[in-house]
This record gives C-alpha cells, sequence and structure tokens, in this order.
C-alpha cells in the first residue's frame, strides 16, 4: 500500500509539471485572436459532481464489504463504475461539441493533453473497478478478510478524483 | 602544534592568493564588462586554489602519515565524530558562500544585470511579429543601468548565421562593426531555433531564442576583430555559426558607416 | 510483502546456472549483477561514442564524421552514459546488491517490480542505438531543446523520446522499491539511525526519483506531441514556449545529478571506514547533509537557464540555492577526511579509486559553485568549461567510485579477490587520462571554445589534442580491468566470506552469498562502522 501511495505522488508530479506549464503558458503567451480560455461550465461540473459522488459510492462498497455483504460491496462497486463511465461518455460529449482541436492554439493543446491523460487514469480506475468486482464475487480473491486489492483500487480513485478537482479549478475555473 | 596549524593555514591563503592574482587564463578584456569579470574570476580562483590545495594536502598526508603498517590488523582510533568540529566545517563553507554569493551579486550590479529592464515582471514575451516595440524585453548583461544606448543594432540568428541590422543607415552585414567606448545594445531574435551570441572577450553571452526577442547591451573599449560565437548546439553547422564583431575607434566607425549606408531611395 | 522468502530455493529458475542471470530472475543480487554486467556494457558503447567525439576534436576541422552523425554522437554518448550506465549502476546495480543485506532483509519488498525494472532497460538501449542505424539517431543533444528538437529528424527524436520514458519508468518503480524496502523491510529492531550510510543516500535519492522522473515523462510526452501532433507547446512558431521546456526539464535533469551522484557518496560512505579502519565521522551530520541535499536540488534547477531570458530575481534566488548546495556537500567530504585521520589505512586499489573521487569531486564542486555565480556562468555557460565540470562531477566522482565500489564488493559477489597490480594500473592509467583529458577542457571553455561543436579555432588545437590523448588513455584503461575482472573470475585468490574484516552486514554470510542472504536468520549490526568498538576477528 505504501508503495502504491509512492506511485501516486509520482503520478501526481506529473500532473503538476503538466499544471506548472499550463499556468506559465497562460502567463506569457497570449493566444493568437479568435482563442479563448472561457469554456462551458454546465458539463464539467456535472462531471465533478459525478465524480466526487464516485468517491463516496467506492467508499460505500468497502464498508459493505468490511461489513460482510458482498451482495452490497458488488452493487455499489457497479454503481462506482457506471459513475465513471458516465464521466467518461460526458468527457468524450464536451471534447465533441468544443469549438476546438488539439492543434487550434496552445490552450487548445494544453487542455487536451491535460483532461486526456486523467481521462486515460479515469478509464483505468472504471477497468480496475471492473476488475475488483469480479474478484469480490463469491468464492473470488477480494472477501472480507482479503480486501488488499479493493483498498487498492479505493485509494486510486480517490487519488483520480482529488486530481480532477484540482484541475476543474485550475482549467474551467481560473 | 597550533603554530604548525596556523603557518600551514596562513601559508595556504598566501599561496592561493598568489595563484589567483597572478594566474591569466582568460582571453583579452576587451569590454567594460571584462575586467569586472577578471576580478570576480581571480577572487573565485584563489578561494578555489586554497580549498583545493588544503583538502588534498590533508588527504594526501593522512593516507601517507596513516597508512597501514605490514601486520597490523588492529583498528584506527573508534572516534565517532566530534560536534564542534562539525559545527566549524559547517560554519566555514556556509561563511564562504555567502562572501561569495554577495560578492557575485556585487559584481552582476556593477556589470548591470540587475537594472530594471523594461519590463521584468515574470515572463512578459512580445508577440514574435512584433520584436522592435522594446516594451517587454529579456535582459541579458547591460553595462551601464538606466542609460540609454548610443548604437542600436537589431540581430537575428538564424540556421546557420548572425546578420546585423542598422536601423540608422539601413546597413544590413554579416559581421557586427561597433564604435569604441560607446555603448551598444544588440536587440536579438532568433527565426528558427535556440542560438547564443557570445563575445569570449567581452565576457557576455545571451540566448537568442525564437518567439522572445532579447536584448543584450555591451560597450568594447579595445578596438580590433573578436569572434562572435554560436554557443547553443543549433543543429548540424552549430560549429561554424561564427562571424566577428570589429571594434573601431570613433572616427573609423564614422567612416564605415558612410561607406556602407545606402542612399535613400 | 517478502514473497519470495516464503519460495524454496529449488522453484527458483535456473538456480545455480549462470542462465539466471539471462532470465526474469526475482533474486536481488541477480538482479543487482543484471544492472551492473548491462550498465558496463552500456558503458563500452558510450566509450566508444566518446572516443569518436575525441577523434574528431583532435584536429580543429570537421573531417571525421558528417556534422549530422556527429550530433548523433554527441546526443546518444551523453544519453547512454546517463541514463544506461550511471543511473542505472549506481541506483540499480548496487542499490539492489546491497540495501537488502543493510535492512537484514532476505529481498527486495517487490521483487517482481525489481525484474520487470530491470528488463526495461536492455530494450530501452537496444532501441537507443538501433536508432542509429534506422534512419539516424536524435541530433538535439541529451537536452533535446526544442525548437531544435522538433526540427531534427522526427524518427529518432521519437526513438530517443520512446527510450528515456522507458528508463524513467524503470527509474521511478526502481525508487519506490527502494523506499518500501529501506522503510517498511528492516529487520525487527534495526533503527533508521543504525542503517549502514548508503541506505540513506538510497533513500535520498529514490526520493527525488520519484519527485523529479514523472515531471520529465509529462514533459517528454508534450515533446512528443510536437513532434507527431503538432501542437504547439515549444514550438514558438505556433505561439508556444520553448523556455517553458527548458524549466521542466531541468526541474528533473539536474536532481538527476544528485541521482547520480548521491549514491556514490554512500558507496565511499561504505568503502572509506572499511579500508582505514575507522568508524565513519560524524555519521548524524552525514545523515542530514544528504536530506538537505535532497531538499535544495529540487530548487536549483534554473541555473541552468542563466543566458535563457530568465529574470534578474530568478537568477539571484538560483545562484543562491545553488550555493548553498555547498555546504552539506562539504560537511560531507570534511567528515570523509576525518574519517581517514587517525586511521589504519591500507591504500589497495578500492580506496585509491576512493581518494581520486575526493580530489576529482572537490575540483568538480569548486567550479560548480563558480558556475553558480551568474556573472561567472554568463561567460563559460555552454562551453567546454562546463563539460569538464560535468566530467569532474559524474566520471570523476561517481564513475571512479562505481570501480572503487568494484574493486570492494567483487569478493563478495564472486567469492574471489580481483588481481591487485592489475588494479593498480587501471587506476593510474584512468586518473591520469581523466585529468589529461577533462583538465584542459576548462581552459579551452573560458577561452573561447563552445561545447557541442565538431570544428574549433586552431588556437585551441594543442588543449584539445591533450585532452584526445587522456581519453586514449582512458580507453586503454579499460583493458586492464577487463582482464581483471575476467582473470580473477577463474584464477583470483579465494576470498573468503570477509577478506576486508568489515562489520556492514553483507560481510557477515558467505561469499557469493546464499539465495536469500543468509543461511540463518538476519544477523543484528547495531555498528555498522563500529571499527576499535566491537571485536573484528583478524
Amino acid at each position: 500500500m505504501f508503495g502504491l501511495v509512492l506511485f501516486l505522488v509520482g503520478d501526481g508530479m506529473t500532473f503538476a509539471g503538466l499544471f506548472a506549464a499550463y499556468l506559465t503558458f497562460r502567463a506569457v503567451n497570449p493566444l493568437p485572436s479568435g482563442g479563448v480560455y472561457d469554456l462551458e461550465l454546465l458539463l464539467p461540473t456535472i462531471n465533478t459532481a459525478l465524480l466526487v459522488i464516485s468517491s463516496f459510492t467506492f467508499h460505500r462498497a468497502a464498508r459493505q464489504l468490511r461489513q460482510g455483504s458482498g451482495f452490497g460491496c458488488r452493487l455499489w462497486l457497479l454503481i462506482t463504475a457506471a459513475l465513471g463511465a458516465a464521466f467518461l461518455a460526458s468527457q468524450m460529449l464536451e471534447y465533441f461539441k468544443l469549438p476546438f482541436g488539439l492543434t487550434a492554439n496552445l490552450f487548445a493543446s494544453t487542455f487536451y493533453v491535460l483532461t486526456g491523460f486523467h481521462g486515460l487514469h479515469v478509464t483505468l480506475g472504471v477497468l480496475m473497478i471492473l476488475i475488483v468486482w469480479w474478484q469480490a464475487r463469491a468464492g473470488g480473491s477480494i472477501n472480507r478478510e482479503s480486501h488488499f486489492g479493493l483498498e487498492a483500487a479505493e485509494l486510486y480513485w480517490h487519488f483520480v478524483d482529488g486530481i480532477w478537482v484540482v484541475l476543474f479549478g485550475i482549467i474551467y475555473l481560473l | 602544534m597550533p603554530s604548525g596549524h596556523f603557518l600551514v593555514s596562513v601559508g595556504l591563503i598566501l599561496l592561493g592568493l598568489l595563484v589567483g592574482q597572478r594566474v591569466d587564463m582568460l582571453p583579452v578584456q576587451a569590454s567594460v564588462n571584462a575586467p569586472v569579470y577578471d576580478e570576480l574570476f581571480r577572487v573565485l580562483f584563489s578561494i578555489g586554489t586554497m580549498l583545493f590545495l588544503g583538502i588534498c594536502g590533508l588527504l594526501v598526508y593522512s593516507l601517507v602519515r596513516f597508512r597501514r603498517q605490514p601486520g597490523d590488523f588492529g583498528d584506527g582510533a573508534a572516534i565517532e565524530g566530534n560536534l564542534s568540529l562539525e559545527i566549524v566545517w559547517t560554519a566555514i563553507p556556509a561563511v564562504v558562500v555567502l562572501f561569495v554569493g554577495l560578492y557575485s551579486y556585487n559584481i552582476y550590479e556593477r556589470m548591470g544585470g540587475m537594472a530594471p529592464l523594461a519590463d521584468h515582471s515574470v515572463m512578459h514575451a512580445m508577440p514574435a511579429t512584433d520584436p522592435g516595440s522594446g516594451d517587454r524585453v529579456w535582459g541579458g548583461i547591460s553595462t551601464v543601468s538606466g542609460e540609454t544606448a548610443d548604437l542600436t543594432v537589431d540581430v537575428t540568428a538564424l540556421q546557420f548565421a548572425f546578420i546585423f541590422h542598422y536601423p540608422e543607415g539601413n546597413i544590413t552585414t554579416g559581421e557586427l562593426h561597433v564604435p569604441e567606448g560607446e555603448r551598444v545594445e544588440l536587440r536579438m531574435k532568433a527565426n528558427d531555433v535556440i542560438h547564443a551570441f557570445w563575445v569570449p572577450q567581452f565576457r557576455i553571452k545571451q540566448d537568442i531564442i525564437p518567439g522572445q526577442p532579447t536584448v543584450l547591451t555591451f560597450t568594447a573599449n579595445r578596438p580590433g576583430t573578436y569572434p562572435i560565437i554560436c554557443a547553443e548546439l543549433c543543429g548540424p553547422y552549430h560549429g561554424g555559426m561564427r562571424t566577428s564583431v570589429v571594434v573601431h575607434d570613433r572616427g573609423a566607425f564614422d567612416q564605415w558607416l558612410t561607406k556602407n549606408t545606402l542612399p535613400v531611395a | 510483502m517478502e514473497s519470495t522468502s516464503e519460495l524454496p530455493v529449488s522453484l527458483i529458475p535456473n538456480h545455480g546456472s549462470w542462465l539466471r542471470y539471462l532470465s526474469f530472475s526475482l533474486d536481488h543480487k541477480v538482479v543487482g549483477i543484471q544492472y551492473l554486467v548491462t550498465g558496463f556494457l552500456f558503458y563500452l558503447v558510450g566509450g566508444v561514442l566518446a572516443g569518436m567525439i575525441r577523434t574528431e576534436l583532435a584536429t580543429p576541422i570537421s573531417d571525421y564524421l558528417s556534422r549530422e552523425v556527429y550530433n548523433e554522437v554527441l546526443t546518444m554518448h551523453g544519453t547512454i552514459m546517463i541514463f544506461l550506465w550511471i543511473v542505472p549502476v549506481v541506483n540499480g546495480a548496487f542499490g539492489n546488491y546491497l540495501i537488502p543485506f543493510y535492512v537484514g532483509a532476505r529481498d527486495m519488498a517487490f521483487p517482481r517490480l525489481n525484474a520487470v525494472a530491470f528488463w526495461m532497460i536492455p530494450p530501452a538501449g537496444l532501441l537507443l542505438i538501433a536508432s542509429f542505424f534506422i534512419g539516424g539517431a536524435s541530433q538535439s543533444g541529451w537536452t533535446a531543446y526544442p525548437p531544435l528538437s522538433l526540427r531534427t529528424p522526427a524518427l529518432g527524436q521519437l526513438i530517443w523520446i520512446f527510450s528515456v520514458l522507458l528508463l524513467g519508468g524503470s527509474s521511478i518503480l526502481g525508487g519506490i522499491n527502494f523506499i518500501v524496502t529501506i522503510l517498511k523491510l528492516r529487520r525487527p529492531g534495526l533503527k533508521m539511525m543504525q542503517l549502514p550510510m548508503y541506505c540513506w543516500a538510497m533513500l535520498g535519492t529514490s526520493i527525488l526519483v520519484v519527485l523529479s522522473t514523472p515531471v520529465l515523462a509529462g514533459t517528454l510526452v508534450m515533446l512528443a506531441f510536437d513532434i507527431v501532433a503538432h501542437t504547439g507547446f515549444f514550438n514558438p512558431a505556433i505561439g508556444g514556449n520553448a523556455v517553458v521546456y527548458q524549466h521542466l526539464f531541468w526541474f528533473y535533469s539536474h536532481p538527476a545529478v544528485y541521482i547520480m551522484v548521491l549514491p556514490a557518496f554512500g558507496l565511499v560512505s561504505e568503502i572509506l571506514p572499511v579500508h582505514s579502519r575507522k568508524p565513519l565521522f560524524g555519521y548524524t551530520t552525514m545523515v542530514y547533509s544528504i536530506l538537505a541535499i535532497v531538499f535544495l536540488g529540487l530548487i536549483v534547477w534554473a541555473h541552468h537557464m542563466f543566458t535563457s531570458g530568465t529574470p534578474p530575481w530568478m537568477r539571484l534566488f538560483f545562484t543562491i540555492a545553488t550555493s548553498f548546495i555547498a555546504v552539506p556537500t562539504g560537511i560531507k567530504f570534511f567528515n570523509w577526511l576525518a574519517t581517514l585521520w587517525g586511521g589504519k589505512i591500507a591504500l589497495n586499489s578500492a580506496m585509491l579509486f576512493a581518494c581520486a573521487f575526493i580530489v576529482n569531486f572537490v575540483l568538480g564542486g569548486i567550479t560548480g559553485v563558480a558556475l553558480a555565480q551568474v556573472p561567472f556562468d554568463i561567460h563559460v555557460h555552454d562551453t567546454y568549461f562546463v563539460v569538464a565540470h560535468f566530467h569532474y562531477i559524474v566520471y570523476g566522482g561517481t564513475v571512479f567510485i562505481i570501480f572503487s565500489s568494484i574493486y570492494h564488493w567483487y569478493p563478495k559477489i564472486t567469492g574471489r579477490m580481483l588481481n591487485e597490480p592489475l588494479g593498480m594500473l587501471h587506476f593510474v592509467l584512468t586518473f591520469v587520462g581523466f585529468n589529461l583529458c577533462f583538465g584542459p577542457q576548462h581552459w579551452l571553455g573560458m577561452n573561447g571554445m563552445p561545447r557541442r561543436v565538431s570544428e574549433y579555432d586552431p588556437q585551441f588545437t594543442l588543449m584539445n589534442q591533450i585532452s584526445s590523448v587522456g581519453a586514449l588513455l582512458m580507453a586503454l584503461s579499460t583493458l586492464p580491468f577487463l582482464i581483471n575482472v575476467f582473470h580473477s573470475a577463474w584464477r583470483g585468490r579465494v576470498a573468503g566470506n570477509n577478506p576486508w574484516r568489515a562489520l556492514t552486514p553483507e560481510w557477515l554470510t558467505s561469499s557469493p552469498p546464499p539465495v536469500e542472504n543468509w543461511n540463518g536468520p538476519a544477523p543484528h549490526v547495531e555498528h555498522p562502522y563500529g571499527y576499535g568498538l566491537v571485536e573484528t576477528t583478524p
């Protein structure tokens, strides 16, 4: 678990580097005419809500398992995965609705790389949740006594949520 | 033997000063900047010589004096540390470093490096299309702070040449000509990749960065021809990207200017 | 956590056969040797490239290599020496071999991760070398500054990015493994302040790896986007900012210097006490100075950018922060000298290399403090002065310690002693060659020779030729070393368990050690440097 924490610290530094680059670009390099920093806020706000809620549902799943309810755990895991998938779908929707492409300007490029890198994390997270969900079936390797995989996935998921909240604050609100 | 230690230390300091002050390893001084730079160099060289000889001397002395005798399987003195000694050799480097830092800050200021440029808020570049406006420039060293330049030259660096343009006289040339004793301001921009403008005899260097015009000012004070060298890897012919700066006395410079000025069309 | 310790010996693949060195081995000692041998092979490749550079520079005109190939060679020389020789050997090789002994464990915390981390290195290295033959290697220097790296042939640059990402990933996995092993796998009752100094050095190094390498990864991904997808992060022609790359790059690559040097500080702290029969002087201040170097190492990156148009306040801050690294570094050197003082010093090959390290590194450190001063740096930045300084740190410093460590631990690894006269010959050739090669480069830089050029003013010919002769001696020095290593493996004097009468735990087992390090329980070593304090058997 400590190893995972260290890995997430490293992963967080990658994001930190990208955020630093974004903020510097923003402070230094004026966009060509027609480029704007303002983005539609509705979808991303819904996205933020989806991810924050999913953190709670994952936590709920873990608690169910500790209380001995394998069924409850799997149900809440599925809900979490569904929220994650909904986030990804909504993110794709936002991509299609945006008026600019990857190479339009510096802001567009940074935006896509940051959200894309985060989306990659969410995708991995959803896959992880589904694997944990499968392992938590009756007779699977995750149960009340042995649930390291679940805890690791939960920590990772909270990390991905936390990064999104920072990202939302920096890219959309700032 | 405290007196012995004292003698060794004094000897070391004197030797360091002697070597540092007498050493002559830098190229000819051809700008107002250069003597200031060389002063810093001599101070650093003196301190460096003292430290280097002191540490190496101590090392060699220990290796000889404390070498193991054949057949001796004993251990050395079981000393695990000495707090006051350790404090001393934390404090000494700290003081030396602090001195060097303050001193080099002073040198930097005398070279004009701390002079407020037109705008040095963190990182404001002007749009690449508008290099001449001069509102926001990134600084190299400027020789005399706060004064305006006597001569302004626009420098364009590209793979693999420098092009100098004199707004005064509308001259474009591949070789830089400057008058002796006057403040020259180079407004530099790069067309393709990062280059650097370096004149060893002036002791100045500044990167020329595409998209971010830079400024470098200097006052040459020794007539002659000196190399201008590109110091930042810029492609296959990087090693060949060089030209010269010719420092004229005022009369010769005026002649050169008149001879090369393009007639107004 | 201790996954292999439950495995019976018979289940470890290829146990006892040399084939285990080519396998996905989980034994930390096998992995350590894999790192060492792989690293050394890449050192030979990097050395050949260095020889090509010095051959080109033996004459003032560009006549030996084409200019494009020269730039490929200098890029690959830097990349291979840093990412495939020094970092993997000084961290991966000795770290994997020694750390489990030092914490009293039977293996690393994550043996599988460890094997994965190692096996990322050979493909990355081979790919890098292969890029020479498929369209040409990267030509933009190991720093890969854009926009140059966006304009040189794209394939070579992309292969370079991919390889460095792989190597960085390997380094991160290794770093996580070291931190967890040192903090969580210590034998019960073993306190942090009883650990041998190399553990502290590796802890500090690994913290730097975990914090800074991911930033490089993110940066290189952005660079790859610029090349492949034509985004404009670092391309000023379409609105990007080339200097931001330099900040991000040096945020990793300055700590990278400490990633190469701190482990060497740790290793020399193991070697000096053994051969001078004295406790390591000032253990506590040594630990704090490592931590101070780690902290300062993270906030000095922009001293590589004094001529990049950085604002004055930034130059001032980075000058001061950089200068202050000299303080903890100085403490370590004075403590080493005090360790020698009053000892009973055996001046064998290991010790010669270790003492030469002190000489070389002090010189490199002094030029380092000088380079930290903005006005000084502005003249010599990007010149051969910097090349000389850097090689005094990483070759005169770290590589000398790698050789010292090989002489010191070879008896443990193989069970046989290396030949001393051959070792001395190796030392003399290396030391003389090294100083001839890099000493004159200080003067060259100050007098007007920029780095990374294939041609120069005729006035620099003599010094360049001295430098090339030095390089030739360095190349020759590998011959007695290789002969020694191979000859001693068969014919060397049998070492016994503890030929140096050392006190650190790796010597308290057989040479070579058994698969899980000790046949009985791990020994409890409270005083790894207790010379003169605890009994040592003659």
